[in-house]
């Protein structure tokens, strides 16, 4: 079976700065698989090179066996990767309304985006009581469960999350877990992109570890959390 | 005598007529700078540029409204239906207008340094009024009189001209269409979402090009508009008229808030008004120094204008 994303020998450069070097990585269908690294070491550089939004300068990116590296990041969208940014990037002054709108922004078909709406409002009823407020209204984890709607929204067959824990209490973050093994559940492949990574590592199928630009380990989620260095680099012993 | 008494005296003194007149008068000049402003704001909302080209489109304009409308009445058409397909086509002819200076002269330098497209952007309007002054002439052109007259009920008559009317009119249902366009179409969502995350708007899969078009594109046919309507009240149109209403539309962007779009309605309607006012009650000749002084106290006291919001980030 081919994946449904596959990297090859990936190379991203900023301006003459190489960041990502030769990156392999794939991703099957109905999977959630995690990537996860300290800081700076190229995660959400490789989520924004499969999103078209920084320029792959070498490598191959193929999505269902077609090769993706060189689309416009809407053409990219349009085949089903959707987004949750670093940061969450809610629209502050849109409503939640009108952001999940967005996240529908290629779908035509009215009915059935109503009906997804009241999907993401029946995974979070919270978004359902402020579906009028703006988006920069809400608390950072409401702005995640929005984030993770719009990108629903878009029905994504492949969803690619960048630190959806980021800067979150706890008791949300599990929650916010709780719902990504619930998407996948429902059929759509997950790339968690993540530091906290006993979280994700427990969540995820598969996961790799990167350092400075390059996969340097891969394999089950449990062989990873077993395994020593990662337990020392990452989880703290 | 009491206070009450002393504001009661000084109320009954006010010369109503004159107050209502100079009101619309200001209204009138008000609309036109809302019109174009709105061309401001709006694009600087998207790609942070001060589109400083967008003054000649509203000259062009004029200057295609009258052309069209010389065509017409050539062929005798009737002066109501003139002004319409007038405004119609110097509404097309500008929003290509705009769409192309957009391509040529701003995309190019999209990922430039933030000096280089604002250079490109006076180097356009410098082009394009040069441009009109070439193509037509450096004399003012006399603009045909097209638009009805009104009988007015009697207090209006003599200080409400049926031009004046229909520009306050007509803007007043042109910035509604717009307010209604924005807030609830597609397009309209789009355009907001991609003005305050461009990268998000992207990621979504909105093509952020296409959006910027667009809202040059609606910019353009604005302007358009003001000046079809500005030409047809004062009824001479020369290549120049671009710049010191484009001077003044940004000055009503700034005082509305810039990138506000019902900051620059605001904006336009108040600037108008103080410069009516300024004029009829206390200097004359120095209408220009009152609207370029708003700017300099707006810009020290209040940057973010009146409905502007000081941009906070929440990490």
């Amino acid at each position: 079976m081919s994946s449904m994303l596959q990297l090859k020998g990936l190379c991203t450069y900023y301006g003459n700065i190489q960041a990502l070097w030769d990156v392999d990585l794939k991703i099957d269908e109905g999977e959630i698989v995690t990537l996860v690294g300290a800081n700076g070491a190229g995660k959400s550089t490789t989520l924004m090179s499969v999103c078209g939004v920084v320029p792959v300068r070498r490598g191959e990116i193929l999505f269902e066996g077609k090769a993706i590296q060189n689309l416009k990041s809407d053409r990219i969208v349009r085949l089903g990767i959707s987004q949750v940014p670093e940061g969450r990037l809610i629209f502050p002054d849109l409503t939640v309304m009108e952001n999940l709108e967005m996240g529908a922004y290629l779908r035509r078909d009215k009915s059935e985006i109503t009906k997804d709406i009241n999907y993401v409002f029946e995974l979070f009823p919270i978004l359902a009581n402020r579906r009028h407020q703006s988006g920069g209204t809400l608390s950072g984890g409401e702005q995640q469960m929005l984030a993770i709607s719009r990108a629903l929204m878009a029905r994504p067959r492949l969803m690619l999350l960048d630190e959806p824990s980021l800067g979150l209490a706890p008791i949300i973050i599990r929650q916010i877990f709780d719902i990504i093994r619930m998407v996948n559940e429902r059929g759509t492949t997950v790339f968690l992109v993540e530091q906290n990574a006993s979280q994700a590592l427990k969540v995820a199928h598969r996961a790799y570890v990167m350092e400075t630009g390059r996969i340097t380990l891969s394999g089950t989620g449990e062989k990873l959390l077993a395994d020593k260095t990662v337990r020392r680099a990452y989880l703290g012993g | 005598m009491n206070t009450f008494d002393a504001i009661r005296t000084y109320v009954l003194e006010i010369d109503w007529r004159y107050f209502t007149e100079l009101v619309f008068g200001g209204l009138t000049k008000g609309s036109i700078y809302a019109l174009i402003s709105l061309g401001y704001t709006m694009v600087y909302g998207i790609i942070e540029l001060i589109n400083f080209a967008h003054g000649e489109i509203y000259m062009i304009g004029a200057f295609t409204g009258l052309i069209a409308a010389g065509v017409l009445g050539y062929y005798g058409f009737p002066a109501a239906g003139i002004i319409v397909v007038a405004a119609v086509v110097a509404v097309i002819y500008c929003s290509a207008y705009g769409y192309t200076i957009e391509k040529i002269a701003y995309r190019p330098l999209r990922s430039a340094q933030r000096l280089s497209p604002l250079i490109s952007a006076i180097g356009m309007s410098i082009f394009l009024s040069n441009y009109v002054l070439i193509a037509q002439t450096q004399d003012f052109v006399r603009f045909p009189k097209l638009l009805p007259d009104i009988q007015f009920p009697e207090f209006f008559q003599g200080i409400l001209r049926s031009s004046s009317f229909f520009i306050i009119v007509t803007s007043a249902v042109v910035m509604i269409c717009l307010t209604l366009f924005i807030k609830f179409t597609r397009l309209g969502k789009a355009m907001r979402a991609t003005a305050q995350n461009r990268k998000m708007a992207m990621l979504l899969g909105i093509n952020a090009d296409r959006i910027i078009s667009a809202t040059f594109i609606v910019g353009s046919g604005l302007a358009a508009i003001g000046g079809v309507l500005i030409a047809s009240h004062t009824q001479q149109i020369n290549f120049n008229i671009g710049f010191i209403a484009g001077i003044k539309a940004f000055t009503a962007a700034v005082l509305g808030g810039i990138g506000s779009i019902p900051g620059a309605m605001l904006g336009g309607l108040v600037l108008g008004c103080c410069e009516s006012f300024a004029t009829g009650y206390f200097i004359s000749d120095y209408e220009d120094m009152v609207a370029f002084a708003i700017l300099i106290l707006i810009l020290i006291f209040r940057p973010s204008g009146l409905l502007g919001k000081a941009k906070v980030q929440k990490v």
